[in-house]
């Protein structure tokens, strides 16, 4: 079950991977929504026209198929706020609330809506522009009860958002029904030190991603006769005996060193026999031919 | 230079010696370990009727041990486990060591001489209460003495020949606070109050445990609770205001008080009164401001006061040192002496002994005194004082002497930093050269015939002796390797101790006296010491200095100390009491132009104050002001928060030093399904060599290395308990790698089946952690190593001539982290206490995890074994690199404990400090013992190791001399030969 769950969780990851910008209106048809009911959407969130549907319906419906997963729709709202002014909205998230067959609850199909910046905010945004501030947003810790324990915050220094328009990138942490963390930021760099840039558009262009926990990997299990951890741990309790050159390198290399002397002494020996003298200082004033050389060798 | 290369060389090529041990003649060079009991609780001598004179003691740290009287050794000691605490202490049928713990519901009897145990016993009960331990005194041989246990509610009379409960009688229905048991051959009377003001005796049949009578008295006033009991069926109690003193009188069974005015004792009674815990016959002892009464209780209940002491430090307990003869002691302070005088009960105008004593200051005041006696050469009675300092040192008193003293307070380190030692200075005098000159020579001939295999048995000894001696290893200067440091430690106790590395003796020690008791700061702990200047390279001449935090009482709120002292001499340079608390100490990155670190304390009131209190502090502060970034973890409440600074504090008077701090970021964790139970961080100090690794098909993969990083580990609510309380389905542990300037999650795993407790240790850019496994009932390791993908595109070489790379720009949390994560999980078959990792001068040597076992050893394991790229058929080139072959579990090797034969008992943390030498570093294992050592992870590959024998070199020189000299004189002969033919 988990396997399937994560499975559908990741493939739903990858298809909502593509931002939803605040201009961008999806051209899919989303025929299952009207079965979906709205829970715990806040009322003055803007309404959605399929929250005539009651939850009712998706009772029925799990009542129907025990076993597959039924879904809802929820909303939650995004608040921000300028430096350490006030939260105020933001933005809309959507999402879907699955509820699986084992009572466990997860969100998918996360959708971004952003409200664009009123011409305060705009002036707010760029106060902190010019002071490298902080932009913060918040976002509620529980999904159906909002806003939970407690908000999860997060924020950023404002001139970090500005790109193109205001670019953004949310990865929303979540367990179930619960928010625990978001990353939010710029979807790329944000250089150091931060150079005041005032953005060309006011419109956001809003990355969003939702992330479940991942398993662990698991731990291997061998069994008993493979050879490929005995071999390790044999090797290993072999006691420690160092090598042979790490023991008498000191020995051996003036060993070497006076067999090579030898050697060369060996070597050496005959080729002075032949040119015996070639050494040594010729003759001043005598320009001594190898011939006569040997002739005087050969005398003495 | 050219040996070196050539050794590193050799090791590479027998690199395949993964296992760092020792051989036996090095135990003991480099390692020390040294072994402590704690502040002493109880203390029973044993003195009469046998040879080895002994005192027996039981701790706060939980230890139970049996010392030398002459010298302070330990004969034997056992340390129960942090849960089993000893609340009584006794020796039964003379020869026997009782000892009642865990809240009273085990006992154990210990054998006298060698500590084995002789017969353990638990106890059942329902409720917590007091526990009371009753061993009888006046022992009849004939009869098996029942020793009398109150713990858990339950009254339990015990056989001490074997252990066995021959009678409980269970006190938990009675809602009876029992404070005291007066045994007598028949009758066994439990006193206590029900509520404040209701008095109860309980008569108990001795030998079957019936109850004869219940009698009960109600006071027409609240009482204070302290209820002491005079031997002799009397009890003396305060009221609730501390103004009266009640005497209950429980003669045959008949309960009748009296009371009195604490003012027609004394006439100044502005103060609190205290009745003081000293058990005396017909006696108690009443402290009110600086005075102590002595007040005797007459047989008609009415009170004598008999005696007046002022400036009093301690009172023991009543010894009979004969039938009707008991004494006791006290002891005044006057001006630096200490007077300890030995009184009879009866007879207050002489002293059976008086003495003046001269106790070092550093140690604090007198908490307790515990008196033996002894028959003097001239038959008549001495006496010896066992007492307990206010920094846990434990000391003998005989004839005026400090006999010896243990410096226990060594048994509660709480934290530990290092400083270096001095530089040594020019000019070592001739003098001592030339004296030591024979030494030398004769050492150095001891050496040689070491290593010419021909020095006899009591040569070795000699060597052995010699190498253990050596005074090199103790020097008080910085030695060329960087081995030689001090470890500075600060106790429970709030005093400071300076260790020597070379063999752990202590160079100074201090207790700074805003950390002493006083009016002001009833229980001063210490709580964490920080470097606080670390003079630079040029500037040798100047000492380091160290800060040390203390705290007037375990809770937040209470007042906060702060103490800055010289690390080479131990002196206080400068001491403040905060007018804020402390919460956390953060030190920055950031020193002034003296070397002075920045530090940020944050309070409980939200708010942080810098220190040192210079305008030059503040000057760079508010250059790094945006970039100061902390975090904090609320951890009952499952909250991470961000932090950073915001603006002055506003108060009526502007403080430049104080600044409100902002919430940046907050991650909130369900709480219904998670719960924070380990947090650890990367060392501050700690360096990386290589920010990438090269992986087997040479491609580089970078290491994300950033030092606000933080490793969270959360246990489902169900299974933060113990190991058994849950079953798989309902333990998981969630682990979390968090950035902490921005609160992104940048990892998140999720292990099913497995609960704490977790340790961890997070290095370089891995993590390794330690859980347990429900589904396979083991234990597990894992790792996870995190690494950057921002940067993985700098490979081509082309980027790097063109200077097309972003290595060197500089890199911001704030940009989006493209982070993988490699992991995997291995079985360990140890439960584990602390784990470290090995830390290095320029972090090039590889890393052993140091991991301190449940059995009180350090585990030195090679990182590799722990490399999440451990695949089951390594290629060549995988094993070329040193890639382990998978397996489940991890190896424990024998040799590579480095505590080898030792044991660090109730062993706590294990610090890390790199030495100047690139490959070794330098382990400080802490507990109630202590051990430190050194480690190469791999090998000394940087210097020739002490076994290496220069004389054989030297031989080997001057025999390749004689040879050349020799072929050199025969090529010449030959020569001449061959001119001659």
């Amino acid at each position: 079950m988990t396997l399937l769950r994560s499975l559908l969780a990741v493939t739903l990851l990858l298809t909502f991977f593509i931002s939803l910008s605040q201009a961008f209106q999806s051209d899919e048809l989303l025929l299952d929504d009207e079965e979906f009911g709205l829970e715990g959407g806040r009322p003055q969130s803007r309404p959605s026209p399929n929250t005539a549907t009651t939850t009712t319906t998706t009772t029925s419906t799990r009542k129907r198929i025990p076993d597959s997963a039924s879904d809802s729709k929820i909303q939650f709202t995004l608040e921000h706020a300028f430096g350490d002014s006030d939260f105020s909205d933001a933005g809309n998230f959507s999402a879907r609330l699955k509820t699986w067959s084992h009572g466990a609850q997860t969100l998918t199909k996360l959708r971004f809506s952003r409200d664009s910046f009123t011409d305060v905010e705009k002036n707010k945004f760029q106060e902190l522009l010019k002071g490298d501030d902080f932009y913060k947003i918040r976002l509620p810790s529980n999904v159906l009860s909002p806003p939970g324990r407690e908000y999860i915050v997060s924020s950023v220094k404002a001139r970090c958002l500005p790109g193109d328009g205001l670019e953004e990138h949310f990865v929303i942490h979540t367990e179930g029904v619960n928010i625990l963390g978001v990353n939010y930021g710029s979807p790329g760099a944000c250089p150091y030190p931060r150079q005041l840039k005032l953005p060309a558009k006011w419109s956001f262009k809003s990355h969003t991603l939702l992330k479940n926990s991942e398993q662990a990997p698991r731990t291997p299990i061998f069994a008993e006769e493979v050879l490929g951890g005995e071999g390790v741990e044999g090797e290993i309790v072999m006691p420690i005996e160092r090598s042979f050159w790490a023991k008498y390198w000191m020995y051996m290399i003036p060993l070497g060193l006076i067999v090579m002397n030898a050697v060369t002494q060996a070597m050496n020996m005959p080729e002075e026999q032949a040119g015996g003298q070639a050494g040594a200082p010729p003759q001043p004033g005598s320009a001594v031919q190898r011939g006569a050389n040997s002739g005087v060798r050969r005398r003495s | 230079m050219a040996i070196r290369v050539f050794l590193t060389l050799l090791l590479f090529l027998s690199l395949s010696n993964i296992v760092s041990s020792i051989y036996e003649d090095q135990v003991g060079l480099m390692d020390w370990h040294q072994q402590y009991i704690g502040k002493v609780k109880h203390a029973v001598f044993h003195t009469q009727k046998t040879g080895r004179k002994r005192v027996l003691v039981s701790t706060e740290e939980n230890v139970v041990a049996s010392l030398d009287l002459r010298h302070g050794e330990i004969f034997w000691r056992h340390v129960l486990g942090t849960n089993d605490v000893v609340d009584g202490l006794d020796i039964a049928l003379g020869k026997y060591v009782i000892t009642l713990s865990s809240g009273g519901s085990i006992l154990r009897a210990w054998n006298l001489p060698d500590g084995q145990m002789v017969w353990e016993s638990s106890l059942q009960g329902s409720k917590e209460s007091k526990s009371i331990l009753n061993v009888p005194k006046n022992l009849k041989a004939d009869k098996d003495d029942l020793i009398l246990v109150f713990g858990k509610g339950c009254l339990h009379a015990i056989s001490g020949i074997d252990g066995e409960v021959l009678w409980r009688k269970d006190f938990a229905g009675e809602s009876i606070e029992v404070t005291d048991i007066i045994q007598s051959t028949e009758v066994i009377y439990v006193a206590g109050f029900v509520g404040s003001s209701n008095f109860n005796v309980y008569l108990l049949n001795a030998e079957t445990g019936e109850f004869l009578k219940n009698n009960h008295l109600v006071l027409p006033f609240r009482t204070s609770g302290e209820l002491l009991s005079i031997p002799g069926d009397k009890f003396v109690v305060l009221d609730s205001a501390r103004s009266k003193i009640v005497t209950i009188n429980i003669k045959n069974g008949d309960i009748n008080y009296n009371q009195k005015q604490i003012s027609d004792l004394i006439e100044d009674s502005s103060g609190q009164a205290v009745i003081l815990p000293s058990r005396l016959p017909g006696l108690f002892a009443l402290k009110i401001n600086s005075w102590v009464l002595l007040i005797k209780v007459t047989n008609e209940g009415e009170l004598v006061v008999v005696h007046k002491i002022d400036n009093t430090a301690a009172f023991s307990n009543a010894l009979s040192i004969s039938e009707d003869q008991h004494v006791f002691a006290c002891v005044q302070y006057e001006d630096n002496k200490v007077h300890l005088s030995v009184k009879d009960v009866n007879d207050w105008n002489s002293d059976l002994l008086k003495e003046n004593l001269v106790i070092d200051h550093q140690r604090g005041n007198i908490e307790k005194i515990f008196i033996n006696n002894y028959v003097r050469t001239d038959r008549s009675h001495g006496f010896r004082a066992l007492m307990v300092m206010e920094d846990h040192s434990l000391l003998l008193v005989q004839q005026g002497e400090i006999v010896w003293s243990r410096e226990d307070g060594l048994a509660s380190v709480v934290d530990v930093t290092t400083s270096e030692l001095p530089v040594e200075k020019e000019g070592v005098s001739v003098a001592k050269v030339e004296q030591n000159l024979f030494e030398w020579l004769k050492g150095h001939v001891l050496k040689l015939k070491g290593t010419l295999m021909i020095a006899s048995p009591e040569d070795k000894v000699a060597i052995q002796k010699l190498r253990l001696r050596s005074s090199e290893k103790s020097k008080m200067t910085r030695d060329h390797n960087g081995f030689r440091k001090l470890l500075i430690v600060l106790t429970r106790a709030g005093k400071v101790f300076a260790l020597h590395t070379g063999d752990g003796h202590v160079v100074w020690s201090i207790m700074s006296h805003t950390l002493r008791k006083s009016e002001e700061c009833e229980h001063p702990v210490g709580l964490n010491i920080y470097q606080w200047q670390v003079p630079h390279h040029h500037a040798l001449d100047e000492n380091p200095s160290i800060l040390v935090i203390g705290r007037c009482g375990p809770s937040l709120t209470a007042p906060t100390v702060l103490s800055f002292l010289d690390a080479y001499t131990g002196k206080e340079l400068n001491s403040l009491s905060l007018a804020h608390t402390v919460a956390r100490v953060i030190p920055l990155p950031y020193t002034d132009s003296t070397e002075q670190r920045l530090h940020l304390i944050i309070d409980i009131n939200k708010h942080a104050y810098l220190y040192p209190k210079t305008p030059e502090a503040i000057e760079i502060l508010k250059r790094e002001f945006s970039n100061i970034y902390w975090y904090s973890v609320e951890a009952d409440n499952g909250v991470i928060r961000g932090h950073a600074l915001k603006s002055n504090c506003i108060h009526e008077v502007v403080d430049e030093y104080c600044f409100v701090f902002r919430d940046l970021w907050s991650i909130v964790f369900p709480s219904e399904s998670e719960k924070i139970i380990a947090t650890v961080s990367r060392k501050s100090n700690e360096v990386v060599h290589t920010q990438a690794k090269v992986m087997t098909d040479h491609d580089v993969m970078y290491k994300y290395i950033s030092k606000n990083i933080l490793f969270v580990a959360n246990a489902a609510p169900k299974a933060s308990g113990e190991i058994g309380t849950a079953t798989p389905e309902e333990a998981w542990l969630v682990i979390y790698i968090i950035d902490t300037v921005t609160g992104r999650i940048l990892h998140r795993m999720i292990h099913h089946g497995c609960q704490g407790p977790v340790h961890a240790v997070f290095s370089e850019n891995w993590v390794v952690y330690h859980y347990f496994n429900l589904r396979a009932h083991r234990n597990e390791m894992s790792v996870i190593e995190v690494y950057d993908q921002s940067r993985a595109d700098n490979k081509d070489i082309w980027k790097f001539v063109l200077g097309k790379h972003n290595l060197t720009s500089p890199i911001s949390s704030y940009y989006r982290p493209e982070v993988s994560a490699k992991s995997q999980s291995y079985f360990f078959t140890h439960s584990v206490k602390a784990i470290e990792v090995t830390s290095t001068a320029k972090g090039i040597t590889s890393k052993h995890l140091l991991i301190g076992t449940i059995g009180d050893q350090v585990l030195a394991i090679d990182k590799r074994f722990l490399d999440p790229r451990r695949t089951l058929n390594p290629s060549q080139a995988e094993k070329e690199e040193g890639i382990i072959p998978l397996s489940d579990s991890l190896p424990i090797i024998s040799q590579s404990y480095i505590t080898h034969s030792l044991k660090i008992e109730g062993l706590r943390g294990i610090v890390t400090v790199p030495a100047k030498l690139e490959s070794t570093s330098l382990v400080f294992a802490y507990g109630v013992d202590l051990f430190f050592t050194q480690i190469a992870p791999s090998k000394t590959y940087d210097s020739l190791t002490e076994d290496f024998s220069y004389a054989l070199l030297l031989l080997t020189i001057v025999a390749l001399v004689a040879a050349l000299f020799v072929t050199w004189v025969l090529s010449e002969r030959k020569d001449l030969q061959e001119k001659w033919r």
